[in-house]
């Protein structure tokens, strides 16, 4: 049953221009974006096998000689479409800062400390049912210089292939209960407040690992749902 | 009400995740220790077509260049099939998949290896003419843009049903131009991204 994507799903995304983030301002399309229908070039996506995926790719804390100082964490969940059905077989990456909040990319020279077991890249592939599992350590609060002592809330960056080359989303997850989140330009850039808290991972007691790891659930939700026939009208 | 899960920047470092590759010459140890999961070269050894090289740069508002930006491409392959189980005709080009990854360089210019897409059904049984879906991610940018690539040396142009759409005045930004060829004889092409500002780059809402 082919997917359609109605750009009505696109309401809970941020703006392109938000002033309160500053690199917004000069990098915001300043013209009107051009509505043009769904072809084949937009309904079609990669697709990537299994063997794009290495063990151990999606587990940051074994890809050096020894683990990573941090709290261990779990980070598992389902992609899923708008009409709440698991999308199996796609690709998942994630990056993010260190425990003390430090980038290994080398335009990063805050003075946090940089350790030498994570590089803190990672991918996997979700499962028939849309799961999904990563392994890490708890990103640190990073500075950064959007305005007089800006704090990010600590968060792990993904990028997720969905069906099409449209369901493609990047974002960020984010940790329940983070104080910076009303301070943050970019979390609140999602002006709609259930949408923001479906950036925020929920603290999963029943599958932390007893002295082993924490974990956190996170559903992530992507554009593309059945037809119906009232959207064959629109193409 | 929508409930899918809002989009947010790319940000400053994904460089070492998503694009490790070339990014060795700005890490002091010589190499980011991670494997890339999808490059800029699109060419497999089985595709037939022409190969073709792509380049251009990206600039903001004030025309600086953008060095921390992410382009994604996706296009058919020679034949004008999409490796995607949606798109159901047959694939000559088994192993082609269409789907590249470059980052901009500390003078805001990406590149990409591919080989220049055939003619894509479009709507109304109309065919639309050879072109690339490009997509663009960076800091400053919560949310990604997308625009198209079409070639300066395709007659098709004149009828494509996208282009139509757009004004006329600005349709030009969509059009790369044809550069003078490559060491091997590979046809080159241009396509420069102005994301906001004068000849601004059109960018779709899909």
């Amino acid at each position: 049953m082919p997917l359609v994507y109605p750009k009505e799903s696109l309401s809970v995304f941020p703006k392109h221009l938000t002033p309160g983030y500053r690199s917004t301002v000069k990098r915001s399309p300043s013209k009107p974006l051009i509505v043009v229908p769904h072809t084949l070039s937009e309904l079609t996506g990669p697709v990537y096998g299994h063997d794009a995926i290495q063990e151990n790719d999606n587990d940051l804390t074994r890809q050096h000689k020894s683990e990573p100082l941090g709290e261990r964490i779990i980070v598992h969940g389902h992609v899923l479409d708008e009409d709440k059905r698991p999308v199996p077989d796609v690709l998942v990456e994630i990056w993010q800062a260190n425990a003390c909040g430090r980038y290994v990319h080398i335009v990063d020279q805050h003075p946090a400390p940089l350790d030498p077991n994570f590089t803190g890249a990672g991918r996997t592939m979700t499962d028939k049912n849309g799961y999904y599992k990563f392994i890490t350590v708890k990103p640190g609060a990073y500075p950064w210089g959007n305005h007089h002592n800006a704090w990010r809330p600590n968060h792990i960056h993904f990028s997720v292939f969905g069906h099409s080359f449209l369901s493609r989303l990047v974002t960020q997850m984010y940790f329940p209960g983070d104080y910076l989140f009303p301070f943050d330009p970019i979390f609140n850039s999602v002006t709609d407040e259930k949408a923001r808290a479906r950036m925020v991972a929920t603290f999963d007691l029943e599958n932390t690992v007893p002295e082993w790891a924490l974990c956190f659930r996170w559903d992530i939700v992507l554009r593309g749902r059945e037809a119906t026939p009232l959207d064959t009208d629109k193409h | 009400m929508s409930e899918i899960t809002p989009s947010q920047t790319v940000g400053p470092f994904f460089a070492y995740g998503l694009t490790p590759k070339g990014r060795c010459e700005w890490d002091p140890n010589g190499q980011y220790s991670w494997k890339e999961t999808v490059g800029d070269n699109l060419v497999t050894p089985d595709a037939s077509g022409q190969r073709i090289h792509i380049e251009g740069r990206v600039t903001d508002g004030d025309g600086k260049p953008i060095n921390d930006a992410m382009i994604e491409i996706w296009q058919a392959d020679a034949q004008g099939r999409y490796a995607n189980p949606r798109d159901n005709r047959a694939l000559p080009n088994a192993a082609f998949k269409g789907f590249g990854r470059s980052a901009t360089d500390k003078n805001g210019v990406y590149s990409f290896d591919t080989i220049k897409p055939g003619a894509v059904p479009g709507p109304n049984g109309k065919l639309q003419a050879p072109h690339i879906v490009v997509c663009i991610y960076s800091r400053g940018m919560l949310r990604q843009v997308y625009t198209r690539l079409y070639f300066a040396d395709e007659a098709g142009n004149a009828s494509d049903p996208i282009l139509a759409i757009v004004p006329a005045d600005r349709r030009g930004t969509l059009v790369a131009g044809k550069e003078k060829d490559g060491p091997n004889g590979t046809p080159a092409y241009r396509f420069d991204i102005r994301v906001q500002g004068d000849n601004e780059t059109v960018f779709f809402d899909i």
